[in-house]
């Protein structure tokens, strides 16, 4: 029973890796290269998800839902960019945090223009609503399997832009010395422009995979943002592959502790004791991790080099 | 012209429980006690932002905990201000000095992050202490007791208390600022590697910065709780500590009056956006990008004459 339990924990704690690196990928390749902090890529996630749920209204296919919602996320992310961003790149971390904290309030209160007051609900098809006996006796959500799928798959995918490609070695060497790309002759502010659109998609991602296990509604991007944070910090800002090891670790850590901290605690402590601490220090455990990673790292696990 | 609008402020505050009292409007009393809360918390924070550099994003965290220490004990049958206050604000410098040991490790975008995480950490142990309201938070019965020296129920006696406390906040802010101690913080600000270099242990000086400025937060966490007779999570939210950096910058981080100009500014202004209609946030989301991007130096820089100083990058 402890080992079937401890599975689909560990399968829950992956898929909200997988959405947590979802974020953070935009996150840390837009910090990386233009050393940006944006607040607002929770506000496209949630404009994702908003998306998908509106043209599921309208097309009556979640399918097609999702696939309009990449392009409308990434159509938002560009005028978002062109608009407001590219004029921070070169303040410092306060303005930007600042002007990110005034797009929030924006896209908190748009959405409610938009979608109505009310939190909306994405329906999944009834081919993604089923259940998979993954060892036999213990069914589990095919959808969350196909959200670790489909996340993974994401990930491989990133990693062989960013290692394989041309396209990807102009990013890795954004991130090393911006200047020197520049003085090469590659137009670094288009490079971004892609990269932030990028990073958006996948955030808007994140928001469509997210809305069906979610409600939908104004605000929900926050504490995935500020999730993705401590997953970029403890990856080292700026690394793909760390926000990829910080990301499952999060997910698993988070998961892992909601499930069983209480009754880890139990074996040190009174039962009542550890049932009313157990949640509350699993819900600072990751924070907790934060910390100590940076009291002992402060680059975080997997510092970019070149800076 | 810093001085004269400071004093005009603080002029136009004193006056505002006679004003309310002949148009008998206690609303107001009320928005702009809250004004003069908020100018404290801000007040706190650019100790260690304006002047120090530490851009913390998580002061918020010493507004909830000051309110919580009041709430807490209050609901534990301890009225007394002489205890909840001390409390309140010893609480919220011990958490600074301790988390400081962390934060102030790193610095940049890590700073910001940190901080913002430790906030986030008081968030969540808040809202999952269900024996002190949890997710719903604490209502307080009574207000702060001091043994009939200022009774705190009365809005006026309450309001001035405030008013003094703040001039003391502005008070102290202002000699810190211009002593010795202000002085190597602000070189540490401008290159920190300097300071070390011709023998300050920089690190020390904004250790206690940052106790100070958490425990300034405090007080306003008390007052906070006081005034609203209620103590919450929504209090320790990360978009409070986005509010209060909203204001030092709106006001400008060069003088030290500038947050109380910003957090009267932030305050009224969505106080009136809200009155105009309840997507208020829609106006003032854009608002602030555009002060972001052309009125930096914030208030204080439209005034003038501190534009140089705020605009240091």
């Amino acid at each position: 029973m402890t080992a079937l339990l401890l599975i689909e924990q560990t399968l829950n704690g992956l898929q909200l890796g997988v959405m947590l690196f979802l974020m953070a990928a935009g996150l840390t390749l837009v910090f990386g290269i233009m050393n940006m902090i944006n607040l607002a890529h929770g506000s496209l996630y949630m404009v994702g998800a908003y998306c998908a749920a509106l043209f599921l209204e309208w097309t009556g296919s979640f399918v097609l839902a999702a696939l309009l919602a990449l392009p409308a996320t990434l159509l938002v992310g560009l005028v978002v960019e062109i608009v407001v961003l590219r004029t921070l790149y070169e303040r410092d971390h306060l303005d930007q945090v600042l002007a990110t904290f005034g797009l929030i309030l924006f896209f908190n209160e748009a959405v409610h223009l938009v979608g109505g007051a009310e939190a909306l609900y994405l329906d999944l098809p009834t081919f993604l609503k089923g259940q998979v006996e993954i060892i036999p006796g213990s069914p589990y959500p095919l959808y969350r399997l196909v959200v670790i799928a489909v996340g993974l798959a994401v990930a491989l995918g990133l990693y062989l832009l960013v290692t394989r490609t041309r396209t990807g070695m102009l990013i890795r060497a954004g991130a090393s010395n911006r200047a020197m790309l520049s003085a090469l002759g590659v137009n670094v502010r288009l490079l971004f422009t892609a990269v932030f659109g990028l990073g958006a998609m996948l955030a808007g991602l994140g928001g469509v995979m997210a809305g069906p296990t979610v409600s939908v509604q104004s605000g929900m991007g926050e504490n995935v943002l500020i999730l993705a944070f401590v997953v970029i910090v403890i990856g080292g800002i700026g690394s793909i592959r760390g926000a990829f090891v910080a990301a499952l670790l999060i997910g698993l850590i988070d998961t892992m502790g909601r499930a069983f901290m209480a009754d880890i605690m139990g074996l040190v402590m009174s039962h009542a004791a550890a049932q009313t601490a157990g949640p509350t220090v699993a819900s600072m455990l990751i924070y907790l991790l934060m910390a100590g990673v940076l009291f002992f790292r402060p680059q975080g696990l997997f510092p970019p080099r070149g800076r | 012209m810093e001085r004269v609008a400071t004093f005009f402020v603080l002029v136009a505050l004193a006056a505002v429980p006679v004003l309310t009292a002949i148009f008998d409007a206690p609303f107001y009393l009320d928005l702009f006690g809250r004004v003069m809360i908020y100018a404290i918390a801000a007040l706190s924070l650019n100790l260690v932002m304006g002047y120090g550099g530490m851009v913390s994003f998580g002061h918020a965290a010493f507004l909830g905990l000051g309110g919580y220490a009041v709430g807490i004990l209050a609901k534990e049958g301890i009225d007394s201000g002489f205890v909840q206050w001390p409390l309140a604000v010893g609480s919220c410098a011990l958490f600074a000095f301790l988390t400081g040991l962390v934060v102030l490790r790193t610095s940049g975008a890590y700073f910001i992050m940190i901080t913002l995480a430790f906030a986030q950490m008081l968030f969540f142990l808040f809202t999952s202490l269900a024996e002190y309201g949890g997710d719903d938070g604490l209502t307080i019965w009574t207000r702060s007791e001091f043994s009939g020296l200022i009774d705190l129920n009365d809005g006026a006696s309450f309001y001035y208390l405030v008013f003094v406390l703040l001039l003391l906040c502005l008070g102290i802010s202002a000699r810190l600022v211009d002593s010795r101690f202000g002085m190597v913080l602000r070189g540490a600000k401008a290159n920190e590697r300097r300071m070390r270099a011709i023998g300050f242990p920089t690190f020390r000086y904004k250790l206690a910065a940052y106790t100070i400025s958490g425990a300034m937060c405090g007080l306003a966490g008390a007052l906070l709780a006081n005034q609203a007779e209620f103590v919450g999570p929504s209090v320790l939210h990360w978009s409070r500590s986005g509010e209060i950096l909203v204001m030092v910058v709106l006001g400008g981080m060069g003088g030290v009056a500038g947050p109380v100009l910003g957090a009267a500014a932030y305050l009224l202004l969505s106080y009136f956006l809200a009155d105009l209609t309840k997507h208020w946030a829609i106006i003032m989301g854009p608002l602030l990008i555009l002060v972001v991007l052309y009125a930096r130096g914030g208030l204080l820089g439209l005034l003038g004459g501190r534009r140089a100083k705020a605009d240091s990058p």
